[in-house]
């Protein structure tokens, strides 16, 4: 609690405690006026100052002005009728304030609460000085300085490991807490926290220019860019209170006369009562104050699960999404090549590897690469001699006195060796050893582990049609896509076609769905620009997609994507709920009022309870961990 | 060119009328006031001084809601 709040506390409980103790105390008249106007003082006094200034500035309709003509107007009617019931204004206006102490507070904590949430900011670096680590402030270490991060603490800026290896935890910045190893000449991000070695890191970037600051700086203007319901709020708000005013003013005229003209009489103290009733029920507090509540809070519980969403209306759009659009590579797929398959094989798996690996040793080639990494052993170039490449075929080479032949069907023919053809897709290497059919390793992009699983959540959460869009050759495509249960695979695209038949997607949709485009933000900006909305993954350490796209998820696991969108789908559910509560509760309060069955007593429960119902709705928003 | 401001109001309605005042200001090209982080952003027009633009949006500020403060 701030002081303010503290201050407000205080008169609060004053003037509660003095109204209930003027309840026993038998004055009359005048003196009981005087003595009733000790407590609403003390509970109203700036709310009458500001509506005075209101009034000043030509500033009429707002909520001060209101409560002040509501309250004076019920305590002059007590006066007026003589009954000497004062209780009902001061109740009122007391009521009012804790509605207004309990936004404050509740807005207040939320704040905090979100801020903490997203406490990656580090606060300090260490740089060794003469042999003594010394704190300074992130933003005085220029780029290429050498700084230490000890056990527990935050890596405050991007850089590269000069010396000592780690474990980096990067819960804080992709929500999941998996372990990282970071040795010498690894790349570090900011953000991560430091939990074995320590690690002297030469930093890459200026602080302003690193992945934590990045990150900061696009969640605290997330709340920004404004949802339509937000606009649509702020100018219902707007047009609201001057409407209910006007309403008033009828309700507290046009009756009263009528009657007397229909020659009935005109009970005016009712009908001015129900006009006052109904300035309390205008203030549209509880929707102004929940619906960028409940985006807020969505926001800041999708970071904290490492999906960075950059504004409220981009959370809009994801909770409409039917169509998801796949850039396969580096989504659905790793983007790198793996052995993923060893057949006819007449020697060890192991083996086999091993051969083409020193085959294939002298070669940089994308797919020797693969291999000797499947081999995962140093390469010894001794065990090598007489490589020979054949362009377009694959290698011959001897390898501890064998001949050894790693290349595609072309190679096997020109040998003259007797193949088996493999029907898995990928990129096939047919081994012959001394003249010999050895079998044959395949290479392809390996689906990601919970690419499958993904698909399926997308569909659980709405999602009516996805869509895979490569460059790849049709037969891997249609593998990749037939394993993932994906419905509809473009294949054999080039960078612009991609652009293209997103186009073509978007207008073949129905009107209300949205389309999303899943990128790595590598090279595909521009379909991550013309979608709906663009998703970039895999997104540490990386700019460019950080800044191409309008949800950016931390880490590379497609599960995050029907993740994102069913946080969405909850955040956009309560801010709909709070919509129809408060404005619905409003309505049906002021029909109340209008027909008589309704006193101020109910008018500011309603105002002050919907307002406290829709806050606690929308602080739901930032429970996400479970979805 | 655009900027942001640190404001200080207490509710979300205060917020949507400054929010109003600043766009009607002369000089300012778009204005947004963000209630949950309590930050005012302000695109000025072009050939406009920021720093008296700001005093400008600031008076207009304080005559719909008495109750707030820029920092410039």
């Amino acid at each position: 609690m701030n002081k303010r709040q503290k201050r407000m506390l205080a008169r609060i409980a004053a003037s509660a405690v003095l109204l209930v103790a003027l309840n026993f105390v038998p004055v009359e008249g005048w003196l009981r006026f005087a003595c009733y106007l000790v407590p609403y003082l003390v509970i109203g006094y700036d709310i009458l100052i500001k509506a005075g200034k209101g009034v000043r500035n030509r500033q009429i309709f707002d909520e001060n002005f209101l409560m002040a003509v509501a309250t004076i107007g019920a305590i002059a009617l007590a006066l007026y009728e003589g009954s000497g019931d004062y209780t009902e204004a001061i109740a009122v206006m007391l009521f009012y304030q804790v509605g207004e102490w309990f936004q404050s507070y509740a807005v207040g904590k939320s704040r905090r609460n979100i801020s903490e949430l997203m406490d990656i900011r580090p606060d300090y670096a260490n740089v060794e000085t003469e042999g003594r680590l010394e704190q300074v402030d992130p933003e005085e270490v220029a780029v290429g300085a050498v700084i230490v991060v000890q056990p527990g603490e935050k890596v405050p800026i991007d850089g590269v490991v000069t010396e000592g290896s780690s474990t980096l935890n990067t819960a804080a910045l992709t929500g999941e807490s998996l372990p990282r190893k970071a040795g010498v000449g690894d790349e570090v991000i900011s953000g991560c926290v430091n939990m074995t070695g320590v690690l002297k890191i030469r930093t890459t970037k200026e602080f302003g220019e690193s992945t934590v600051s990045k990150i900061l700086d696009l969640v605290e203007n997330a709340s920004s860019r404004k949802s339509r319901s937000e606009n649509f709020i702020s100018r219902f708000a707007r047009i609201y209170t001057p409407a209910v005013c006007a309403a008033a003013l009828v309700l507290a005229v046009v009756p009263p006369v009528i009657g007397l003209l229909s020659g009935a009489g005109g009970s005016w103290e009712t009908w001015v009562y129900r006009a006052l009733t109904f300035l309390v029920a205008s203030c549209p507090c509880a929707l102004v104050i929940s619906i960028p509540l409940s985006f807020f809070a969505g926001i800041g519980g999708a970071s904290k699960a490492g999906i960075l969403v950059k504004g409220s209306n981009y959370l809009e759009t994801l909770s409409r999404t039917k169509i998801v659009v796949f850039d396969k590579t580096g989504t659905l797929t790793q983007g790198v090549f793996e052995v993923n398959g060893i057949h006819h094989n007449e020697m060890e798996d192991a083996r086999l590897v091993e051969y083409a690996a020193l085959a294939e040793s002298a070669s940089s080639h994308p797919i020797s690469k693969s291999l000797q990494k499947a081999y995962g052993k140093e390469i010894n170039r001794s065990r090598v001699t007489d490589i020979r490449e054949i362009s377009g075929n694959g290698v011959i080479a001897k390898v501890d006195g064998h001949e050894v032949a790693a290349g595609n069907d072309k190679l096997m023919d020109r040998l003259g060796v007797s193949y088996i053809s493999c029907h898995s897709v990928g990129t096939i290497i047919h081994m012959a050893i001394d003249g010999a059919y050895a079998g044959h390793i395949v290479i392809s992009d390996v689906v990601k582990p919970h690419a499958k699983q993904a698909i399926q959540a997308l569909k659980a959460a709405g999602v009516q049609k996805t869509v895979m869009l490569t460059g790849d050759a049709k037969a891997v495509a249609d593998q990749v896509a037939g394993e993932l249960g994906v419905d509809q695979v473009y294949s054999q695209l080039l960078p612009a076609d991609k652009v293209e038949k997103v186009e073509e997607l978007l207008r073949g949709k129905p009107e209300k769905a949205r389309l999303a485009f899943v990128g790595d933000g590598i090279n595909d900006a521009p379909v991550l620009g013309r979608a709906d909305i663009g998703i970039a993954m895999g997104a540490m350490g990386s700019d460019a997609a950080i800044e191409a796209a309008d949800v950016v998820l931390m880490d590379d696991d497609p599960l995050k994507i029907p993740k994102a969108i069913r946080i969405s789908r909850k955040c956009l559910g309560i801010v709909y709920e709070n919509i129809v509560l408060a404005i619905g509760v409003k309505l049906a309060c002021l029909v109340l009022v209008a027909l008589g069955f309704a006193n101020m007593w109910l008018a500011i429960f309603a105002d002050v309870g919907v307002m406290i119902l829709a806050v606690l709705n929308a602080i739901r928003a930032l429970f996400v961990q479970k979805l | 060119m655009k900027k942001t401001y640190k404001i200080e109001v207490d509710c979300a309605n205060c917020a949507n009328k400054m929010e109003q005042a600043a766009r009607k200001t002369e000089g300012v090209q778009s204005a947004t006031v963000n209630f949950m982080t309590l930050k005012m952003m302000v695109e000025f027009a072009e050939g406009h001084d920021p720093q008296a633009v700001m005093e400008q949006v600031r008076k207009n500020c304080k005559k719909v809601e008495d109750d707030c403060e820029i920092f410039l």
